[in-house]
């Protein structure tokens, strides 16, 4: 990319008298860990070029509070949510897209009860309709006729029950899509869930993620999708347990899409 | 005294339902010691759950194998239990095959239909049977069946084998005097009903003298109704109770998206009065507020969860779908969603085993937590909702780790440490790690 992209804040916005089409809720796995930067900034070239008018909150985001909440600790929880929904509505923001199903479900469903009311979207229900829109077009590019895999995230697919999205995408690359022995509702976490990621597991006779792996390299694909900052991290963990790096790769499908079209 | 059997008959009937009511009524009674929840809203949607979920056994059979045969046994035990009420009645007036003269052909259909679904039900029963004693079915064979449940789960079974052979020996003892003209059982040249399996049942017992086959067919009416009776006292012990328990069960399920977890309105009223810049820290406490004695935050014992989740408890069936798609548990994990529902069981009856005893509750210095589900299942939870998913009677096991989470971390700050580590860093920082706040928008200068 020659040209420098530019990522405005609310503030900037509002400072111009705008308010953007939608909000970008980055999250905190998407700001600060060095893999899941690589998704957030795919998904920012894809919004660049559909033309999207997004805003991010930048230093004003904060924690969605889903691991606070999944741990017990309700008070920390809803202090988060208070706070953002306090950022958010200042800004008067209506619609977010976020690339993160734990900050998706946290903000669509658990916030609306403590005055945050927005239109929720996860980023690949969003490239879906910027596509069906004709915003934004997809070929195969170097996903053409690869084997490629996709694990429901928990939080995307049976918490909200969205599994046609992220495949329709993966079939607008061209490419084979083959399913995993469990998969949609019957999907197997893969073990970040529920805080588990900010703590050991307990003692058991293997890891979550482990098992998750193998079952996607059992289909013999190329690359396994994921839609999830953390289910990525687990997956890519799995993949460099398995010895499989640099044979089989974790894509998210924003990074996928971008790549194919050379963003 | 041609009333006695009668008004034996009477004081049998009497005797087991009024010792099924008042199981019941301690069910009821154990079920309102938890927490109300209002669950009154989105009737029709519930009722179309029930009618999809219970009455229609959709998810069921998402096992097809499990699923087909559990359809039989249902449909066949739910149909021929339309015959008990005319046993009933002929019990206790002393009549033969009451319903006969008015239903005329279509009793004769529904005699045959039942016949044959109790055949039906007989060998699903058997290969129920089969697959939980000789095939190896982990979900079937798991430690936390060991004991009186895997007991409990095959005397159901001999029970319905039991039931359903009484009713085609009645059948068929009742075919043969009926064609001999015994009288009791004559009709006038006409055959009451009609017998598409008893009659090869039959066959052992043509060549036995009319007086045998009256002490047979009189046996084995009054094994099959007391039989009946004592089934319906057993189901309060059981994992059986879903028979009844399902249909509320799933009428009180969750309608809400799977991922959203409750918001606790204390929680709420704190945090709002913490943010509130107007609030007076040293205002005196609403006098209201004082009254009530402050409830625990999340749950240790029975009596903090909601009456839902003992509902719950009672309508398990122990089949373990749930434990075997937790991630938790095929990874080797203490965690069994199953068995966080039995424990739940046990412990509802124990503190229900006191207020008998007692007439009213005493602390007996136990708790769910702890003395039932210990912390290292609590935690070893991912919240991926696949055990609520796999239920097909709507159970809930997660909303229970939950609470219990809840009540470790708000009451006992008690969550392992690295996890507590990551809740320092959101608390100061705004991030599960500790990058400063500040950074947040640092991505975008690598572009
Ligand atoms: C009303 C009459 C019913 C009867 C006679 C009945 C009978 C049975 C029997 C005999 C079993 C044990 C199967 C085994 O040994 O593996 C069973 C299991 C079960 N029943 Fe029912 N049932 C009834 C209603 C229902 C309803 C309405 C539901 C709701 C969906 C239900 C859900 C289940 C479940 C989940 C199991 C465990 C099955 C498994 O292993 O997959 N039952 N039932
Ligand atoms: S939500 Fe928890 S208990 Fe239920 S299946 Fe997932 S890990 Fe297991
Ligand atoms: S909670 Fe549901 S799935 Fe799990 S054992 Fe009980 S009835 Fe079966």
């Amino acid at each position: 990319m020659s040209e420098l992209i530019k990522v405005p804040t609310a503030a900037e916005f509002i400072a111009q008298g705008k308010t953007p089409e939608v909000l970008f809720w980055v999250g905190c796995s998407g700001s600060f860990d060095d893999r899941s930067k690589k998704i957030t900034k795919a998904f920012v070239k894809l919004l660049n070029k559909a033309g999207v008018e997004f805003a991010v909150l930048g230093a004003e985001e904060s924690c969605t509070g889903d691991p606070a909440k999944r741990a017990g600790n309700e008070f920390l929880f809803q202090m988060q949510a208070m706070m953002n929904i306090e950022v958010l509505n200042g800004y008067e923001i209506k619609k977010i897209v976020t690339a993160c199903p734990h900050c998706f479900n946290t903000l669509k469903n658990e916030y609306p009860e403590l005055g945050g009311n927005y239109e929720v979207i996860h980023h690949t229900s969003f490239l879906k309709d910027l596509i069906a829109n004709e915003k934004l077009t997809i070929s195969g590019g170097k996903f053409k006729g690869k084997k490629i895999t996709y694990h429901d995230p928990c939080y995307l697919g049976r918490a909200n029950e969205i599994y046609e999205a992220p495949r329709e995408l993966i079939e607008k690359l061209d490419a084979a899509l083959v399913e995993m022995k469990r998969s949609k509702r019957n999907g197997l976490c893969c073990g970040a869930g529920g805080a588990q990621m900010f703590k050991e597991p307990e003692p058991g006779n293997k890891d979550i993620n482990i098992e998750r792996t193998e079952e996607a390299l059992d289909t013999g694909a190329e690359v396994i999708a994921a839609a999830c900052p953390f289910c990525n991290t687990m997956m890519s963990d799995g993949i460099k347990a398995a010895e499989k790096e640099g044979k089989v790769e974790v894509l998210d499908i924003a990074e996928m899409i971008a790549s194919a079209e050379d963003l | 005294m041609e009333y006695i059997p009668q008004i034996i008959f009477a004081l049998i009937l009497i005797a087991g339902v009024g010792y099924f009511t008042s199981n019941i009524r301690k069910m009821i009674r154990n079920i309102k010691l938890g927490r109300e929840v209002d669950r009154s809203d989105n009737k029709k949607e519930r009722w179309a759950q029930m009618a999809r979920i219970a009455l229609g056994q959709s998810k069921m059979v998402r096992r097809p194998v499990a699923g087909f045969l559990h359809v039989v046994v249902y449909v066949g035990f739910v149909i021929i239990n339309i015959e008990v009420l005319e046993i009933i009645i002929d019990g206790l007036f002393g009549t033969h095959r009451i319903f006969a003269p008015y239903l005329g052909g279509v009793y004769d259909f529904l005699i045959g239909t039942f016949e044959i679904l109790a055949l039906l039900v007989l060998v699903t029963v058997v290969v129920f049977w089969i697959r939980r004693n000789a095939m190896n079915i982990k979900r079937f064979t798991m430690g936390e069946l060991k004991g009186w449940p895997k007991n409990d789960a095959n005397y159901i079974l001999y029970f319905e084998v039991v039931l359903m052979s009484l009713f085609l020996i009645m059948n068929a003892t009742d075919f043969i005097l009926q064609t001999r003209g015994v009288e009791g059982y004559a009709h006038a040249g006409e055959i009451f009903g009609s017998f598409p399996v008893s009659q090869y049942v039959a066959v052992f017992f043509e060549t036995m003298t009319d007086s045998t086959l009256i002490i047979i067919e009189r046996a084995a009416w009054w094994i099959h109704i007391v039989g009946i009776l004592i089934f319906l006292n057993y189901l309060y012990w059981s994992k059986h109770l879903h028979i009844m328990l399902a249909f509320p069960n799933v009428y009180f399920a969750k309608l809400k998206p799977k991922g959203q977890f409750t918001n606790m309105e204390a929680v709420t009223a704190e945090v709002k009065l913490m943010m509130d810049p107007d609030a007076d820290p040293f205002a005196a406490p609403d006098p209201a507020a004082m009254e009530e004695e402050p409830a625990s935050l999340g749950a240790s014992d029975i009596f903090d969860l909601d009456q839902v989740q003992l509902l719950n408890a009672y309508t398990c069936t122990e089949c373990g779908r749930c434990t075997s798609e937790c991630p938790a548990n095929i990874t080797g994990k203490k965690l069994s969603p199953r068995a966080i529902m039995m424990k739940t069981r046990d412990r509802l009856e124990e503190v229900g085993a006191v207020i008998n005893k007692e007439g009213e509750w005493k602390d007996d210095g136990k708790k769910l937590l702890n003395d039932h589900i210990t912390t290292e299942e609590l935690w070893a939870c991912t919240t991926c909702n696949a055990c609520v998913e796999a239920c097909p009677i709507g159970i809930d096991p997660l909303s229970i780790i939950m609470d219990m989470r809840r009540y470790l971390v708000l009451e006992n700050s008690a969550a392992p440490t690295d996890l507590n580590n990551a809740l320092t860093n959101i608390e100061n920082n705004g991030a599960p790690w500790p990058y400063n706040q500040m950074d947040r928008l640092n991505w975008a200068d690598e572009l």
